[in-house]
């Protein structure tokens, strides 16, 4: 299982290193800088398309939402709206929650047998950690916007601001990729100390946390060490965005690199477990209500199936049934 | 069991050291369900009918059976949303791990949910994803070998199909879904197991899971009856097969067959013959439960048909059923949309309190819980708890009544009115966080009773905690499944807890018109201090 570690590490470190040393030789700069990230931006956008329509091709056959709470029956019982919903209503809001919050994340816990006794623990970590990790990374995408319009919107500026609020000194810090660095780590450390976890981690598990630890990782760098020429930053994304891409003079090797490894995610995205950003909004057991008692939900490739009708049960018991006093349809 | 509770509990969480690929299933016997029988098989027109046995090493499974599996796969893919999702999103985040009755149980990784759907869905990217055909290991696929079967044999079949997994999982992944799917798989090559197929067949052919033939089955309800009429002094005459009844009244068989369920079953009489409900009972839809749940959807559809098929034929109004886990999802998942519409009923309403399901608007069916406790609220039955005085109950929720419907407040409405001590369990083991019996989903057979103490044992550790604490001596329910496996588990576990329906509750409290004094309860016991303690 530890081979898994290795294997995912070095396969981003190899990819790292390729655009390094791609990004420094002049004549592959714009192979690394321009045509791969568009590439990488068009098998995203189709790839993740491309999987949300296979999903939705198969049909849901059936109402099976997992009901988390007291359904709707009589008046005077409190339904719990949220968790057993009946209303279309009502699952947009299960379905917020899920999403926004990751409610049934925050359910977790963790049990243990101590002596003759099973405790259940609330487990919080994993699902702060999650939510961190998602967070920040909603931050520090967003703030990226910076790199992509002109002029720069106010709602990025406001972001930022609120992203520096613990700043003190300068360079301004954003606690965004701080936090986001820091959460992989953790995601990371939790995939390897927890021993069930460990055991069921696959490549696909290591791969992207290291992928965005790099991505992370050579993004910190460039702003806090490097500090990396932002204008010329600008031109090329700028130049991306407008379609009249090129690159300008003294970009830092460090940003193919960090480009090279966007483009990796970008394309490993929609093949990989990452589209449970995709299917979630289409998991069965959550988006549906609660109401296949109230209204009948249809399937449909609802197979005619020959079952074993009266008729034939009759006709199989009919003299038991008379003897017995039992009422039959035909008497003979 | 050889093994004592002591020793039962110590648990190795420790994963081994090898990969689970590389580890095959343990199918010594008593750890694996006895197979199908052939004729079982034949008469239900299933493929691959044989004799065979899971120890054997050769499974005689049909030539193209690799070939089979993968079709049955892509159509099963093609068929159903929540399988494709569910291969795909998961993140092995290991959420659901530990929430599973059986790894809590065992301590092996293969219970683990996320690693029971790996199983499958190794598979899956072998077969059907590029990363997977590629990459083969290194991407978590693997090629279908007969041990692949084995494996799947073992650990679908620890699965209980409860949802515990499925209500922590972020992305809502129910790996009862995915045992579904993997079984529905299983049996395209002849491989299942007697536990389910009998009853199935059984259920074809009679009616019931048990194979009751009509005269016996009267017979039984008529035993009950002279029961009741020694205990409360009233004399009872259900109808059976009446045309023209206002309710057809379907109850799983198991209440009819074994012990706690009887009493349960008289309760439903007493309290139908109290109100003067206009019911009838069948004996061609004779069986409430529906292994075909556990089997396919297909077997499941089959089944279910005939409750609507005979209330058609009786021309009633609504349909009320009795107390059963499994039995319910499939009426409020699945009935409606397999066989209804039911457009030939009317939206049950009760007689007595005039109350509306409108939760039932379509489907026509209500569960006698709802209906029991609406007549309550309306302060339709007069109850006397006391005689429950020397009980002191906690509650169990069902699985499948918790989490494919949420029947929560309306049993335990029902069951604080006629009892006055009952006891909840720790939260975290009760309502939507229930944990299952340990032997449902057609798990309820002798040879892999180690399997099923061990899947019960979070349940039954929570029992004895109430039991430690409060004293606790009955544990109540709403399923006969759980009133079948409970006591044994409960005899292990937790001895001097004995396993109660709701209804066997309500009959003991419920004081009917010209009624005797009663001196004895339903199981014929004698009721406590019952000279000194008269009804009015
Ligand atoms: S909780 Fe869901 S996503 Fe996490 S490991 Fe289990 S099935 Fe996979
Ligand atoms: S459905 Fe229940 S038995 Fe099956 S894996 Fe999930 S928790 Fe375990």
């Amino acid at each position: 299982m530890s081979l898994n570690i290795i294997m995912s590490l070095v396969a981003v470190v190899v990819l790292g290193a390729i655009a390094f040393v791609g990004g420094s030789v002049p004549g592959l700069q714009s192979v690394f800088g321009i045509w791969i990230p568009y590439a990488a931006v068009a098998v995203f956008f189709l790839g993740f398309a491309y999987r949300i329509f296979k999903w939705a091709k198969s049909p849901v056959p059936f109402r099976i939402p997992t009901t988390c709470g007291q359904q709707k029956s009589l008046s005077w019982i409190k339904q719990n709206k949220i968790d057993n919903p009946s209303s279309t209503k009502a699952v947009i809001l299960r379905m917020f929650f899920e999403i926004v919050t990751f409610r049934s994340l925050f359910r977790n816990t963790k049990s243990e047998i101590k002596g003759d006794r099973i405790s259940y623990e609330w487990e919080i970590w994993l699902w702060l950690a999650a939510l961190a990790f998602h967070y920040s990374f909603l931050a520090v995408l967003f703030r990226h916007l910076r790199f992509f319009l002109e002029p720069v919107p106010y709602c990025v500026k406001i972001v930022e601001t609120l992203d520096s609020f613990f700043q003190v000194g300068l360079p301004v810090v954003f606690a965004s990729g701080i936090v986001l660095f820091a959460a992989v780590l953790y995601l990371f450390a939790r995939r390897v100390m927890i021993p069930q976890v460990k055991y069921i981690s696959l490549i696909a598990d290591y791969f992207p946390l290291f992928l965005i630890l790099g991505i992370a990782g050579t993004g910190l760098y460039m702003r806090y060490f490097l500090r990396v020429d932002i204008v010329a930053i600008k031109t090329l994304t700028m130049g991306l965005v407008t379609l009249k891409p090129l690159i300008p003079a003294n970009v830092s090797s460090m940003l193919f690199v960090h480009l090279f490894l966007i483009s990796t995610l970008l394309v490993y995205f929609p093949f990989s477990k990452l589209m449970h950003m995709g299917g979630v909004f289409l998991s069965p057991t959550r988006n549906m209500a609660n109401n296949s008692r109230m209204k009948r939900h249809i399937n449909p490739w609802n197979p005619d199936l020959e079952f074993v009708t009266y008729e034939k049960y009759e006709n199989d018991f009919r003299e038991k049934m008379i003897e017995a006093g039992l009422p039959v349809e035909k008497e003979s | 069991m050889d093994i004592k509770p002591e020793e039962m509990i110590k648990i190795n969480t420790k994963p081994p050291a090898k990969h689970w690929m590389d580890i095959p299933a343990d199918l010594s016997e008593g750890k694996f369900c006895y197979p199908a029988k052939a004729k079982s098989l034949e008469y239900l027109h299933l493929p691959n009918p044989r004799d065979w046995s899971p120890a054997d090493e050769d499974w005689k499974l049909p030539e193209n059976w690799q070939q089979i599996i993968h079709e049955g796969f892509k159509e099963r893919l093609d068929k159903y949303r929540s399988l494709k999702v569910f291969m795909d999103v998961c993140v092995r985040c290991g959420a659901c791990a530990d929430k599973c009755h059986f790894y809590i149980g065992s301590g092996d990784p293969k219970n683990m949910p996320v690693l029971r759907a790996e199983l499958l869905r190794s598979i899956y990217r072998n077969d059907f994803t590029t990363l997977g055909k590629i990459f083969g290991r290194l991407a978590g696929a693997r090629k279908l070998t007969p041990l692949v079967i084995k494996e799947w044999f073992s650990y679908f079949y620890q699965c209980t199909e409860c949802r515990r997994c499925s209500v922590f999982c972020p992305y809502g992944i129910d790996t009862a879904e995915i045992t579904m799917m993997a079984r529905e798989l299983l049996n395209l090559i002849g491989v299942n197991i007697h536990w389910i197929k009998d009853p199935v067949s059984n259920c074809s052919r009679t009616g019931n899971h048990l194979g009751i033939q009509p005269q016996n089955f009267k017979e039984i309800i008529e035993f009950f009856c002279e029961d009741i009429e020694e205990i409360t002094g009233v004399a009872i005459n259900p109808s059976f097969n009446r045309k023209g009844a206002e309710v057809l009244f379907v109850t799983p068989s198991g209440d009819a067959f074994a012990d706690p369920g009887t009493y349960t079953f008289m309760g439903y009489l007493m309290l139908f013959e109290h109100i003067g409900l206009d019911y009838t009972l069948s004996t061609y839809a004779s069986e409430g439960g529906n292994f075909g749940l556990f089997t396919s959807s297909d077997m499941m559809k089959k089944l279910n048909a005939k409750m609507y098929h005979e209330a058609k034929r009786l021309g009633v109004k609504y349909i009320i059923g009795g107390e059963c886990g499994h039995m319910w999802r499939v009426i409020n998942q699945y009935m409606d949309t397999m066989n209804g519409p039911a457009d030939f009923l009317d939206v049950p309403k009760s007689p007595i309190t005039g109350t509306v399901f409108e939760n039932a608007a379509s489907t026509k069916m209500i569960h006698i819980a709802e209906f029991t406790a609406d007549l309550i609220k309306h302060n339709k039955l007069k109850l006397d708890p006391k005689r429950n005085d020397h009980l002191k109950v906690t509650w169990h929720d069902s699985c499948n009544t918790a989490r494919a419907m949420g029947l929560l407040d309306e049993p335990r409405h029902v069951l604080n009115a006629v009892c006055n001590n009952v006891f909840e369990m720790p939260p975290s083991t009760t309502r939507e966080y229930t944990f299952c019996c340990g032997s449902g989903s057609g798990t309820n057979t002798e040879e892999i009773m180690e399997q099923r103490l061990r899947g019960g044992l979070p349940r039954a550790n929570a029992v004895k905690y109430v039991h430690d604490k409060y004293g606790v001596n009955m544990l109540g329910c709403v399923c006969a499944i759980d009133r079948a496996v409970l006591p044994p588990l409960m005899n292990y576990w937790v001895p001097g807890v004995e396993v109660t329906g709701l209804h066997e509750l309500v009959g003991n409290a419920l004081v009917m018109d010209g009624e005797i004094e009663r001196t004895m309860n339903l199981r014929m016991e004698d009721l406590p201090g019952a000279e000194g303690d008269s009804d009015e």
